[in-house]
């Protein structure tokens, strides 16, 4: 009912701006004396317009009004959409030499992360790459060395799923010894998003190429200034391995591999290349800095785990986190992100009592495989102190662990595929605290 | 380094690949089916144990027909990597002496210090007593070149291709050489009148060269 009726006033809104015309013309003319686009002030108002819809359904109600929109006429279509600017999502900056930005995962419903706000983790800067001139070789154990132009991948056999991607190094600082406090999803698990990531399958271009049976990884390297290189088995090739050139349904934004990137569904970020230019099938892995001095676990046996791809299972409440303080008891739905690169979210359970008690939480359809699951659990607070908690188990039966157990098998001195479980200590007056057990 | 070493290394690495088809099997997305002429329904085929190969190959005559054949020259102009066994390293040859002076030459000591301990970026130099690996049980640990890289090709490699930082990939072989040399003498791992050409890359055994194992991860209740 409500969402009908906004429906309602936004279309109404936008017949009486055509009725004016009252905003025609260049809508990219800058007003000088602000800097301010007129696009931007056009979406201001309209913004403004959306805003006061709840004052007007509200008269009489004895609200404040600045202005009532079902007294003005409303904004005009425009040919690129914006945020209303009451709404302003942020990436969190992060790591050494700007290496990184970290997605507001408490600000956002659902599954889906706008691509905007995209987590970004790339190891030298975003490369300018125009489509006319980009081309993917594949070469190596091949029998026909080729090269396709973003046309030439486009006319394949298309494949488009929804997938999560995460850095392997997302969650790190929760191994911490004395975590801070004042962490919130974001700043913890904020390297984490979820697209509809479309494109063609590595498998339909392997092949095309005439792959060698006895090829036994693909070489994948980015046309950035690191020239990113990682191997990866050839069974990733053959199983669900993807050149993406399609995220949320437009090209893929430049800082998340323009205009093609590999895509490996469930593994660690830093191995689906992005901005892939050259694939090298081998009988051996290149051995690339990132899958050696980098992107591996050492164990406490003094050795170190390499081609550690897959991401485990793991959880986050996202609502109720800090800095959010509750305001009163009563109702409150805690909500969170439920991932596994093993496949599915098979179960969440949700704890309010520091791990005493166990809840099963309402998994949001639809729950797809390497993908996040939304779950949801509906809580009474009753004004004392609570320690929420969420766990994760998928379809191989993995439950994510208590920090403890992950150090014991990892040692305290390991920094990737951080997922042991995360918590939230809520205090008397309502404030909430990062507190993982 | 032999190759005898890098067949019963890489051996190591082939041994996670039947866990990784596993992981695989679980995922019901489908969509990589349809579509495909030739092929059929993608499944990972038998893995063969012994050297990771699914057995599979690709078509015998192009599927789709798009694209354009790579010539030799298309694909050296990118071909860079340097693999384990020193495939791909060029012609050329670089002391030690010469290497401390591209240290300079190419600012490398403004990220990593005049001997390659002192940053402000990623630590090059330093061996820990005994050449033990106890990264797993000290936090504090910072990982160099000498106490974790496992090849001195990848030092050439990700050398040659990121390096130096705001002018990266734009050393000549010969500078490579030099500079990869003075790492590896940072490190006590080449004398200070070494010449550094590429059978000294793929000689020159580096401490943590066998600390590497596959993941033995694999789903399920334990937790690795």
């Amino acid at each position: 009912m409500v969402s009908a009726n906004v429906r309602d006033g936004a279309r109404d809104g936008a017949e009486a701006g055509h009725e004016t015309d009252g905003n025609g013309g260049d809508v990219n003319d800058r007003d000088e004396s602000s800097g301010l686009t007129r696009r931007a002030l056009i979406a201001g108002a309209a913004a403004a317009a959306g805003g006061a819809i709840t004052a007007g359904a509200t008269r009489g109600l004895g609200l404040q009004e600045a202005q009532d929109p079902t007294k003005v006429p409303g904004a005009r279509p425009v040919v690129v959409g914006s945020r209303s600017p009451h709404e302003t999502p942020e990436k969190l900056l992060s790591g050494s030499m700007g290496g990184s930005s970290r997605t507001p995962l408490q600000d956002l419903h659902g599954i889906m992360t706008p691509a905007d706000l995209h987590f970004e983790r790339h190891h030298h800067g975003i490369p300018q790459i125009d489509p006319a001139t980009y081309r993917l070789l594949i070469h190596g154990m091949v029998d026909r060395p080729m090269l396709f132009t973003l046309d030439d991948l486009k006319r394949f056999p298309q494949v488009s799923k929804l997938l999560f991607i995460e850095c392997s190094g997302n969650g790190g600082g929760a191994y911490a010894p004395s975590p801070n406090p004042r962490n919130t999803p974001q700043s913890i698990d904020g390297l984490l998003s979820t697209s509809e990531w479309s494109g063609v399958a590595i498998s339909t271009l392997f092949e095309e190429v005439g792959a060698h049976a006895d090829a036994t990884w693909f070489l994948a390297e980015g046309s950035d200034a690191a020239v990113m290189g990682r191997s990866i088995p050839m069974e990733k090739a053959w199983d669900d391995a993807m050149i993406a050139y399609a995220q949320n349904g437009e090209a893929i934004r430049p800082e998340q591999g323009y205009p093609a990137r590999v895509f490996l569904p469930g593994w660690e970020g830093n191995a689906s290349v992005k901005w892939v230019r050259r694939i090298e099938l081998s009988d051996r892995p290149g051995m690339f800095r990132d899958e050696t001095s980098k992107y591996t676990d050492p164990l406490p046996d003094g050795t170190a785990r390499q081609f550690s791809f897959v991401m485990d299972a793991k959880s986050i409440i996202t609502n109720p986190t800090y800095p959010r303080r509750l305001s009163e008891p009563g109702f409150v739905e805690i909500s969170g992100y439920a991932w596994t690169g093993r496949g599915l979210i098979e179960r969440v359970e949700v704890s309010t009592d520091g791990g005493d008690s166990w809840h099963d939480a309402v998994l949001q359809e639809p729950v797809l495989p390497k993908c996040t699951t939304r779950f949801r659990y509906g809580w009474e607070w009753d004004g004392g102190p609570a320690h929420l908690l969420s766990r994760a188990t998928d379809e191989t039966g993995y439950t994510q662990p208590v920090r403890q157990q992950v150090l014991d098998a990892r040692g305290p001195g390991t920094r990737y595929h951080s997922n042991a479980i995360r918590g939230w200590r809520v205090g008397r007056d309502g404030s909430i605290e990062f507190a993982p057990v | 380094m032999s190759r005898a070493n890098v067949v019963s290394r890489l051996l190591g690495v082939a041994a996670l690949l039947p866990a990784l088809a596993a992981c695989g099997a679980g995922d019901s997305g489908g969509g990589v089916e349809a579509g495909n002429a030739s092929s059929g329904a993608v499944m990972v085929e038998t893995t063969d144990p012994v050297d990771g190969a699914t057995g599979r190959a690709g078509a015998a005559q192009p599927v789709y027909g798009f694209g354009t054949p790579a010539t030799e020259s298309q694909i050296a102009a990118w071909d860079i990597d340097i693999g384990p066994d020193g495939a791909g390293l060029p012609p050329g040859q670089g002391t030690v002496a010469e290497g401390l002076e591209v240290w300079e030459r190419h600012r490398c000591i403004l990220c990593h210090g005049p001997t390659g301990r002192e940053g402000p970026n990623d630590i090059i130099t330093g061996r820990i007593p005994g050449d033990e690996f106890p990264f797993a049980n000290d936090r504090s640990l910072r990982s160099t070149v000498g106490n974790y890289w496992p090849y001195a090709t990848t030092l050439f490699d990700y050398t040659r291709r990121a390096m130096p930082f705001d002018l990266p990939g734009t050393m000549t072989d010969e500078e490579v050489y030099a500079v990869v040399g003075a790492m590896l003498y940072f490190n006590d791992l080449l004398p200070a009148d070494a010449v550094v050409d590429s059978a000294m890359v793929v000689d020159t055994r580096m401490p943590a060269r066998d600390r590497f194992v596959p993941d033995n991860r694999t789903g399920g209740p334990t937790i690795r």
